[in-house]
């Protein structure tokens, strides 16, 4: 564990990404409790004033602060992301494990129900969603959860299936075990760490998506702070005071490069093997 | 004359993540134009990594320390471009996996031409023709048909034979063998050595047979060396060394080989003769004589000092202090 | 105590096209061999013969297409998955790659009882006292239960791999090259290992190899397997030292000796022969030095040449 600890701390994007997603995580559970000012207050005659000691990075075109509503916003994007992740890993890692054990029609079933999916990105199933079910959070949410679950699916069977062909799956049935303890007590525990490092790049991509949706005002709606619809109403000023769309689209791009390199620290320093294949 | 190719003092260490580890601990042959040579070990001993260190194909974060001298040029001080004129020009290499050295998306009769276009400048249609003529050669059977197969067309015996036609084509001055039947079947296995062993003797080529099977090396080479812990611990000419075995390992390795016909079979009372314990980590190699936590032979001296290369008899030395017990005594 | 009759495996490929027949791979072509109760029988061959594939039907984790596998008198392939599974203490496996039939992610100790926790369920107390007598008789200490397989060399791990097979005390082990991963020193370890332990609690072994030596050491019986058959069988002694069938006897030659007075050997030309084609005579025709005529005409059958020795050769 210690030899795990020594190389985690000298692999250079495995720590740049942690500091990343670490100062994400930071600031989001920091705005729980306190932001330098109300996210939500407006204020005309404080409108699109730089930055200073009260609005450490200015205030946008309602006079709300800046830093606020990042950080806010940060609580948005993770709780998109937590949640969206977490449907796609259930169902996914779920129907990827049932496809790895019972191989035949029902694997040929979920992984065309998974190109299906696949063919609709993200962004595109959210826009058919609101306009089933109209522009909101949830729906957000769901839409790119939904998008996560093949993802997991095919990973999760592809890395099942390679499990199912090792000799100590053999030995198991040699033991009279059925598929279900043999996926729970085998396959799974060796899958783990390939889910794991999967699961930190859907995080960033959930993160992107929810920006786009909430963008095109289809993912959170006003007043909740979102770095997507952030960067939105930046766009009426951006000639004027293009800090406002910057700050924003920093933000996006620092949380999902955090998680992406911490993404593929982790999945160096869980198996080097894989790293090597790429 | 000064020998074709003299290592002198090979020391190769590799990066691992429990820190630096010596894979190779001083490694001195010298190889004669010619002349056949057999490197037996088990895993671990260093054999492989001592052929790498030879050619300059370590891992990335390995470091090598001594002299590898071809025709009196240290290869060890070259650049990597100086290198690539001499791998698989002057030194050619067969593995043990073909199938995962052969490029899996290009036709065999490709990959044979190209070293042949890069080191010896012959046109498109001249390499082609010449692939041809070493595809019949290595016993490819009707070579015109197979030029254009891919690697995963063929059987692992042939695609062995293709390995072998890549590394001819530069008529190379030294072939080095590693394991190059380990992945095959016996019958096989059999055909590709007496390949190996014929091209050797018609053109002149040394070769350097690496092997873990001590059949293997007895059958197809004159001289040989065993290692163990990244050492020498024994070498000489191949009849010397199984005629009077000095070194213990070497003993216990002969020892512990059931063989055919010896009329031990299912006697139950004689069990085989076992050397005790595992090979030694690299990361935490004992000092002294590697062997000597394994060895019934092993006194204190053993255990302080690394033992020199004695002589045994005529170009016949092993890594012993003991071989008062060893030389002469049956097993 | 294991009796194999007629035992044929036919797996069939993917269509190449619509139209295209079907194409299959003929596995085993008609196996027969008895194993009695704490003796040893070797199956020799090169890969392509069919000795994993029937280590597989004999295992019960593939259903052959026809014939019979009894053990213990009762015909396995005929069971169902909960009839098996009350059979299956009664015989266990051995891998050949120690490092791939251990699962990474568990302790010694739950990789050794794993047996126990479906065939025979215990108390905890129980369950402990059996794995550490499985791991003593396999000369491992109690307390690598609590190790991970990685932290073993590959033939401390073969030896893990015998314990979980000797768990259940089961009559038979099929050990699938069990040693031909190991160097040379700790194979011999292994092997004086298996013998001790057929002398301890007379458990069979269907002993796969392609090392005739190995098996030499290893087996009263032999059969030598080629493309799906047995093409000779009968006391490893006579087998080895004077082989009736033509592959028995280069298969033989091809091995390499260890000796100062090394000679040249006869080599076998040719590749094992396709496993999709149906041969009409001998399958060992094609690469055969002796072949004749009648030998492409008509399969030979397998039968006595002398005294408990078989060969499925005409010339013999």
């Amino acid at each position: 564990m210690s030899d795990w600890l020594a190389r985690a701390v000298r692999h250079r994007s495995f720590m740049i990404g942690g500091i990343l997603t670490f100062v994400l995580l930071a600031l989001a559970f920091v705005s729980l409790f306190w932001t330098p000012n109300n996210p939500y207050r407006l204020n005309i005659r404080m409108r699109l004033k730089p930055p200073s000691l009260d609005y450490l990075l200015g205030t946008d075109a309602f006079g709300r602060d800046v830093v606020s509503q990042l950080m806010v916003g940060a609580q948005n994007s993770i709780v998109v992301g937590v949640i969206a992740v977490a449907i796609g890993l259930s169902l996914g890692v779920s129907l990827g494990l049932i496809g790895a054990a019972r191989r035949g029609w029902l694997e040929e079933l979920i992984m065309r129900f998974s190109d299906f999916t696949l063919a609709f990105p993200a962004v595109l199933s959210a826009i058919l969603l609101t306009a089933i079910f109209g522009p909101g959070s949830l729906n957000s949410i769901v839409a790119i959860g939904i998008y996560n679950i093949p993802v997991f699916a095919r990973l999760s069977r592809a890395a099942g299936n390679s499990i199912w062909a090792r000799d100590f799956v053999t030995a198991s049935r040699a033991c009279g075990k059925g598929a279900f303890r043999i996926t729970i007590e085998h396959v799974l525990p060796n899958i783990v760490p390939i889910i794991v490092v999967q699961a930190t790049i859907q995080f960033a991509i959930a993160i992107l998506a929810e920006a786009a949706l909430s963008y095109l005002g289809l993912g959170t709606q006003p007043p909740t702070p979102s770095w997507g619809r952030m960067l939105n109403e930046a766009q009426t000023h951006v000639f004027t005071t293009p800090s406002l769309a910057i700050y924003p689209g920093l933000a996006i791009a620092f949380s999902v490069l955090g998680l992406n390199l911490l993404g593929d620290g982790l999945r160096d320093l869980i198996d080097p093997k894989l790293a090597r294949q790429r | 004359m000064a020998a074709l190719l003299e290592v002198e003092d090979l020391h190769v260490t590799l990066e691992t993540s429990r820190g630096p580890a010596d894979a190779v601990r001083g490694v001195s042959f010298a190889l004669e134009r010619g002349e056949t040579l057999g490197i037996v070990g088990e895993s671990g001993c260093g054999k492989s990594m001592t052929a790498l260190g030879l050619i300059g194909l370590l891992p990335e974060r390995a470091r090598t320390r001594g002299a590898v001298r071809l025709d009196g040029r240290d290869l060890l001080t070259m650049s990597e471009g100086e290198l690539c004129g001499i791998r698989g020009n002057r030194i050619a290499m067969i593995f043990q996996e073909p199938m995962t050295s052969l490029n899996p998306v290009h036709p065999v009769g490709r990959q044979i031409a190209e070293p042949l276009m890069l080191h010896r400048g012959l046109n498109r249609a001249a390499a082609r023709e010449e692939a041809l003529r070493l595809l019949d050669r290595v016993g490819i059977p009707n070579p015109a048909a197979r030029i254009d197969a891919y690697p995963h067309q063929m059987s692992g015996g042939q695609r062995q034979r293709v390995m072998i036609a890549i590394a001819l084509s530069c008529n190379p001055d030294i072939l080095l063998a590693d394991e190059p039947t380990t992945a095959l079947d016996v019958t096989i296995q059999g055909q590709i050595l007496d390949l190996i062993r014929d091209l050797v003797d018609e053109r002149g080529m040394s070769l350097i047979l690496i092997s873990h099977a001590l059949g293997v090396i007895a059958e197809n080479t004159r001289r040989m060396l065993v290692m163990y812990g990244g050492r020498v611990v024994e070498s000489g000419p191949v009849g010397e060394v199984f005629g009077r075995m000095a070194h213990p390992y070497t003993r216990g390795l002969f020892a512990a080989i059931p063989r055919l016909g010896d009329g031990r079979a299912r006697d139950r009372a004689r069990p085989l003769a076992t050397i005790t314990g595992t090979v030694p980590e690299l990361a935490d190699m004992p000092p002294g004589c590697a062997f000597a936590p394994r060895c019934d032979l092993a006194v204190d001296a053993c255990r302080l000092a690394q033992p020199p290369l004695l002589s045994i008899g005529h170009d016949h030395v092993a890594a012993c202090i003991r071989t008062d017990h060893t030389v002469g005594v049956p097993a | 105590m294991l009796s194999v009759r007629d035992l044929t495996r036919h797996f069939t490929l993917p269509r190449e096209g619509l139209t295209a027949p079907p194409r299959h791979v003929y596995a085993l072509n008609g196996v027969s061999f008895d194993l009695a109760a704490g003796r040893s029988l070797g199956i020799v061959g090169e890969s392509g013969c069919g000795k994993s594939t029937l280590a597989r039907i004999v295992m019960a984790l593939d259903k052959p297409t026809a014939g019979r596998v009894e053990l213990l008198g009762e015909d396995i392939a005929g069971l169902d998955a909960r009839q098996l599974r009350a059979r299956r203490r009664h015989f266990q496996m051995v891998f050949q790659d120690p490092y791939g039939s251990l699962d990474p992610r568990q302790q010694v100790g739950r990789i050794v009882g794993e047996p126990l926790d479906v065939l025979e369920p215990t108390s905890k107390a129980e369950r402990r006292q059996r794995i550490a007598e499985a791991l003593a008789s396999v000369g491992l200490r109690p307390t690598d239960a609590d190790k991970y397989p990685h932290e073993f060399s590959g033939g401390q791990r073969q030896r893990i791999a015998i314990a979980r097979a000797l768990i259940t005390r089961p009559s038979l082990i099929v050990a699938d090259e069990p040693v031909s991963a190991l160097d040379v020193s700790v194979q011999a370890q292994v092997l004086n290992l298996l013998q001790e332990l057929q002398d301890r609690f007379g458990v069979a072994y269907l002993f796969i190899s392609h090392d005739l030596a190995v098996v030499e050491y290893v087996c009263d019986e032999v059969a030598v397997m080629y493309l799906g058959r047995i093409v000779e069988q009968g006391p490893t002694g006579r087998v080895l030292s004077r082989p009736y069938h033509p592959y028995t006897q280069a298969l033989l030659d091809a091995v390499p000796r260890a000796a100062a007075d090394a000679r040249p050997r006869k080599v076998l030309q040719g590749n094992v022969g396709s496993q999709i084609k149906v041969a009409t005579g001998c399958p060992f025709a094609d690469r055969c030095p002796r072949v004749e005529g009648r030998c492409h005409d008509s399969v030979p059958p397998l039968r006595v040449v002398e005294e408990g020795h078989l060969a499925a050769c005409h010339l013999a």
